[in-house]
């Protein structure tokens, strides 16, 4: 009995040890973890904006094509798009954007890393926000225009509130998909979460603080943004009872 | 009801056809005066729905003008929405928008298009919505009201932009029996008030007792139309003879 608390407090103390040298020492959390943390958020949230923007226009474009036969030539080039975004890793994509599209204007790594996870983001909203948009009835749309409205009008009062209430989960699950894909922007360089772990973990030859660490920091973030888009959900589901 | 107003829909040689096979309508030159209850009748598969639909171009026609006001709607260069506003029109399935209470369906339209203030509205839906019986559900969503009640209200969100003409595509269609009357109604009202309707339906009652004029569709033509009175007692065209004797 003895010998198993003289081992697992032996344990403890080595536990101990690694912590001070893993996140104590020369400020390596504030250095690797807590800047890793910035990254990750930053590059998270501003490929969520373009993602987003870029996705609606997308899916607009496709639906109208689909409902009124306009804009044939745009939809083409939306299709080849969103096939392309779709079919390529994104790690090769961030690959390509860094070495090669900003080899010469280069804009920096985060920014890299947001636009290439941005425009990846932008590919899947688009389909999900299509989807939304074709899961209206038609009558929907023919009784917005029979009383006057234009297309675009149509759309924003009547179709996409309708639209945005059946895809909000899906949409969450896009954004939670996209934190976690930020992780690989450690192929260019980018200290993010995932590669500030991997730094302490080359100089400390310590794995498990650091990446257990950065798990669950990755898993509160994930549960965070979960949360916000049930309350989202309950509140767009107020409108029908 | 039998004096004629000016004509206010004037379609001619009117044709739509679906893909290379369907020939929905085939070359319907009709007037819609004002102050007219036209009722169109005939056997599914006619094209009374199609010929409904396009006097505005929700289904645009493959050729054929339709004159509404002495303006060819079908022109690229007119501007359809404006005219829509002034063309009410009632669906099989009600549309009502989900999404938003009764009276938010009723003034969204009046509001946003024909920059009423949210009072002015109001108080012009709530009036509206009192002379069909359901301004006590002006907070409801569509999804807690009757078949009904719905159709009721889509008339009304109709008449909130002030017709010149109200257009209704099989209204009682999807209603169950016992809610047929209560839509009927208020359509008959409508009527008395003077309104100018184009009816698609198959209540015949509705047609014998409301109706100026009666159409009767088959094949994307009109084949005989008259006052309810030769219509019912004296079908001539055999094919008319042959629907209403199913349908009577």
């Amino acid at each position: 009995m003895s010998a198993w608390l003289a081992s697992v407090s032996a344990w403890l103390q080595d536990l101990q040890a690694d912590f001070i040298k893993d996140f104590i020492e020369k400020n390596r959390f504030k250095t690797y973890i807590l800047r890793g943390l910035r990254n990750t958020l930053t590059i998270t949230l501003l490929a969520l904006v373009i993602g987003v923007l870029l996705g609606f226009l997308i899916a607009i474009i496709r639906s109208t094509y689909v409902k009124t036969g306009k804009l044939k030539i745009l939809n083409v080039v939306c299709a080849v798009y969103v096939t392309v975004l779709r079919g390529v890793p994104v790690v090769v994509q961030l690959l390509i954007f860094y070495f090669i599209i900003f080899a010469k204007n280069d804009p920096g790594i985060v920014m890299t890393s947001v636009i290439c996870f941005g425009l990846n983001s932008s590919a899947y909203v688009s389909e999900i926000v299509r989807s939304g948009i074709m899961s209206i009835d038609n009558g929907q749309f023919e009784a917005g225009r029979s009383l006057g409205f234009n297309y675009v009008q149509t759309m924003w009062y009547i179709v996409l509130p309708q639209a945005m209430k059946n895809v909000l989960p899906a949409l969450g699950n896009e954004f939670i998909a996209l934190l976690k894909e930020t992780s690989i922007a450690g192929y260019i360089g980018v200290t993010d979460l995932t590669k500030g772990a991997d730094i302490i973990r080359s100089q400390t030859f310590d794995a498990l603080l650091p990446l257990f660490v950065i798990a669950a920091i990755y898993l509160v973030l994930v549960m965070v943004l979960t949360k916000l888009v049930g309350i989202m959900e309950r509140r767009l589901r107020n409108s029908d009872h | 009801m039998t004096t004629k107003g000016d004509v206010l829909i004037q379609v001619k040689d009117l044709h739509k056809h679906f893909g290379t096979t369907v020939h929905a309508l085939n070359g319907i030159t009709e007037e819609i005066h004002r102050g007219e209850v036209v009722v169109v009748i005939g056997p599914s598969g006619s094209g009374k729905s199609t010929f409904l639909r396009s006097l505005n171009l929700l289904e645009v026609p493959t050729s054929g003008q339709v004159i509404v006001e002495g303006e060819d709607i079908t022109d690229p260069k007119v501007n359809i929405n404006y005219h829509r506003q002034k063309m009410g029109m009632v669906f099989q399935h009600f549309n009502l928008f989900p999404h938003m209470t009764v009276l938010r369906n009723l003034t969204l339209a009046p509001m946003k298009l024909r920059g009423l203030s949210r009072e002015a509205a109001e108080e012009k839906a709530m009036a509206l919505l009192k002379r069909v019986g359901l301004d006590d559900r002006a907070g409801a969503y569509p999804s807690q009201l009757s078949g009904g009640q719905k159709q009721r209200i889509a008339i009304t969100r109709a008449l909130c932009m002030e017709p010149q003409v109200m257009l209704f595509d099989e209204p009682t269609s999807a209603l169950d029996p016992e809610m047929v009357g209560e839509v009927l109604d208020v359509m008959k009202e409508l009527a008395r008030d003077g309104m100018t309707m184009v009816v698609v339906t198959h209540e015949m009652g509705f047609a014998r007792e409301v109706a100026s004029r009666i159409l009767f569709m088959s094949e994307g033509q009109i084949l005989e139309q008259g006052t309810p009175d030769e219509f019912f007692r004296n079908p001539k065209d055999p094919r008319l003879q042959s629907f209403l004797s199913k349908v009577l």
